[in-house]
């Protein structure tokens, strides 16, 4: 399945300073569907390359991370089980509070 | 010749300060008397010119029926043309009160516009003072006012150039204690603070007391801003209801800011706020507007709405003036209200030494290895003459690249076998150096050493002219 991910507010920094990563995602044979549960263990094997604990706490995301699914808040579309569809742009963004 | 021009240039650096500081008396005293002025002509009810060629404004409504002068139709005339606002918009505003905490890179800008456009009372919080290195992104204040208080500063800016409004100047922090008090005599919050527990305390403080807050930070090359607590809306709680780790939250001392992001993102804030004040258009409430400055692109998001969960404002919550004036919010978030420098103290005392000590061991022309473990793009910046930078992040890959300078270093002092050249380890501040000469230690580097302070001690105790940032 192929996904736009974009990781903003300093979470790129966790992934080799790249905010735009277009990926494929290989389903699991007789799996259909791809959950954001799905997504972010994908994503913390193959992208994270440093300290996960800043992108991860348990299974989800760790708080101050905002996480949009097609420009949406995930929270509005059940969070860690969301169905992701093709072409779908997810981004991660942590909240910023400099100014 | 030399002596002659080095005591040219001492006389004038003497008379520029000296006309400096009479500068800066005569605009405070400049500053203070306007705002007597103001206040006698406020409470009279009269026009008094105000020595130059403006005259202060009639506040004598000029019987339209919307409130505004003839001064103020001019002034805000372009406003007024717009069919979208016009004057009862206008005339919203002017009865508006606005409180902007933080007088810094967000709060400038929005300050500035929110005086310019005719607020009728605009409140400032703020308790630190002007530096040099604010004022690529603090606009609104001016050279003359470095280490004075930001709040004087940005009420002086305002007033001169809107000085028919009310400006309110809150020299102080703000905290849970004081917080109620001073939000309660304004109808919109503006944060333009620079930390996680400010927010969270101004946030919860905006629920208490029914207030709209419009919220924006900036770090680096990107900015966000929504409206929190509006018309059913969201607030930060139930968005963020857990705090991040504190080693998330970025501060513009440490990530930097290029000065026009929070700009962008402070001007944001005035025009959201004087949306909600003139009661026009959709307030950026449920929504959040990301900008990225590097490539050129703003998002606008869908976010939750309110959080019948939330602890703050939830359902079933019920989170009372007495409750928030309790709360700890450093506690809460584990990080200081103030952004003073983080100060560890990991290392046993013998494990670390002052900058001057240092300096007094390269003199005597002890053999060592000094490693400066910050990032590349502080090392280009600035560093110490025979220093090698690797950066903490890297430090445990990069073990032998030390024994091997070590080893050179030992050879050409002709050292004798059993002794080894010294170890020790800079940062900017003195933390970094502190983790890695704990990691180093671990590692079997036994003998390295940290240098209290950092490249920050040694230019106050070593060298004065070494650059800081």
């Amino acid at each position: 399945m192929q996904l736009t991910l974009e990781f903003g507010g300093g979470l790129e920094l966790l992934c080799d300073s790249v905010k735009i990563h277009n990926i494929n995602v290989a389903l699991q044979n007789g799996i259909e569907k791809l959950t954001m549960k799905d997504l972010l263990s994908w994503v913390r094997t193959n992208l994270i390359k440093e300290r996960p604990e800043m992108f991860m706490k348990g299974d989800s995301v760790r708080p101050g991370v905002l996480v949009l699914v097609n420009d949406c808040d995930w929270e509005l579309s059940g969070q860690l089980d969301t169905t992701l569809e093709e072409k779908d742009v997810v981004v991660f963004i942590s909240t910023l509070h400099g100014g | 010749m030399d002596s002659n021009g080095g005591g040219e240039v001492c006389r004038i650096l003497r008379e520029l300060k000296t006309l400096k500081a009479s500068k800066s008396d005569i605009e405070r005293r400049i500053s203070d008397l306007e705002a007597q002025l103001r206040e006698l002509n406020l409470n009279n009810g009269t026009v008094v010119p105000n020595g130059s060629s403006c005259t202060l404004m009639s506040t004598v409504d000029s019987g339209f029926g919307h409130g505004l002068s003839a001064d103020m139709i001019y002034r805000y005339s372009r406003q007024l043309l717009i069919p979208s606002f016009g004057v009862q918009a206008q005339s919203n505003l002017l009865k508006s009160s606005i409180l902007v905490v933080g007088a810094g890179g967000l709060g400038s800008p929005a300050l500035l516009y929110l005086a310019a456009c005719g607020v009728g009372r605009l409140g400032i919080v703020d308790h630190d003072v002007v530096e040099l290195n604010n004022m690529h992104r603090q606009i609104i204040h001016t050279e003359a006012y470095i280490g004075q208080p930001k709040v004087k500063s940005a009420a002086a800016s305002c007033r001169s150039i809107n000085s028919t409004i009310q400006i309110v100047e809150h020299k102080e922090a703000l905290c849970a204690s004081n917080a109620l008090e001073i939000l309660s005599k304004y109808d919109i919050i503006v944060d333009a603070t620079d930390n996680a527990p400010s927010r969270y305390m101004i946030s919860d403080c905006c629920v208490v007391l029914g207030k709209p807050l419009v919220s924006g930070a900036a770090v680096g090359l990107e900015g966000q801003l929504t409206v929190y607590n509006y018309n059913g809306g969201p607030c930060y709680r139930c968005l963020f209801p857990t705090p991040p780790p504190t080693t998330a939250c970025q501060r513009c001392s440490d990530s930097g800011v290029l000065g026009v992001v929070p700009g962008v993102i402070g001007v944001l804030q005035a025009l959201e706020t004087i949306k909600i004040a003139a009661a026009v258009g959709e307030p950026l409430s449920g929504r959040m507007l990301l900008f990225d400055a590097l490539s050129a692109r703003i998002r606008i998001v869908k976010i939750r709405g309110r959080s019948l969960q939330c602890e703050v404002c939830g359902e079933n919550t019920a989170f009372t003036q007495k409750q928030f004036s309790e709360f700890d919010y450093e506690n809460f978030t584990q990080s200081p209200l103030s952004t003073s420098p983080l100060k560890l103290n990991l290392l046993p005392a013998d494990s670390r030494i002052s900058s001057k000590e240092f300096k007094e061991r390269i003199v005597n022309g002890e053999a060592n290895v000094l490693v400066d473990v910050r990032p590349p793009h502080h090392y280009k910046i600035v560093s110490l003459p025979g220093s090698v930078n690797i950066p903490l992040s890297r430090l445990e890959s990069r073990l032998p690249e030390i024994s091997s300078f070590l080893n050179e270093t030992k050879e050409r002092k002709a050292l004798n076998p059993d002794s080894v050249p010294s170890l020790y380890v800079i940062c900017r501040r003195g933390n970094d150096s502190q983790r890695a000469v704990q990691l180093l230690h671990k590692m079997g580097f036994t003998i390295a050493k940290d240098i209290i302070g950092g490249l920050e001690s040694w230019a106050q105790d070593v060298d004065q002219n070494f650059p800081t940032y």
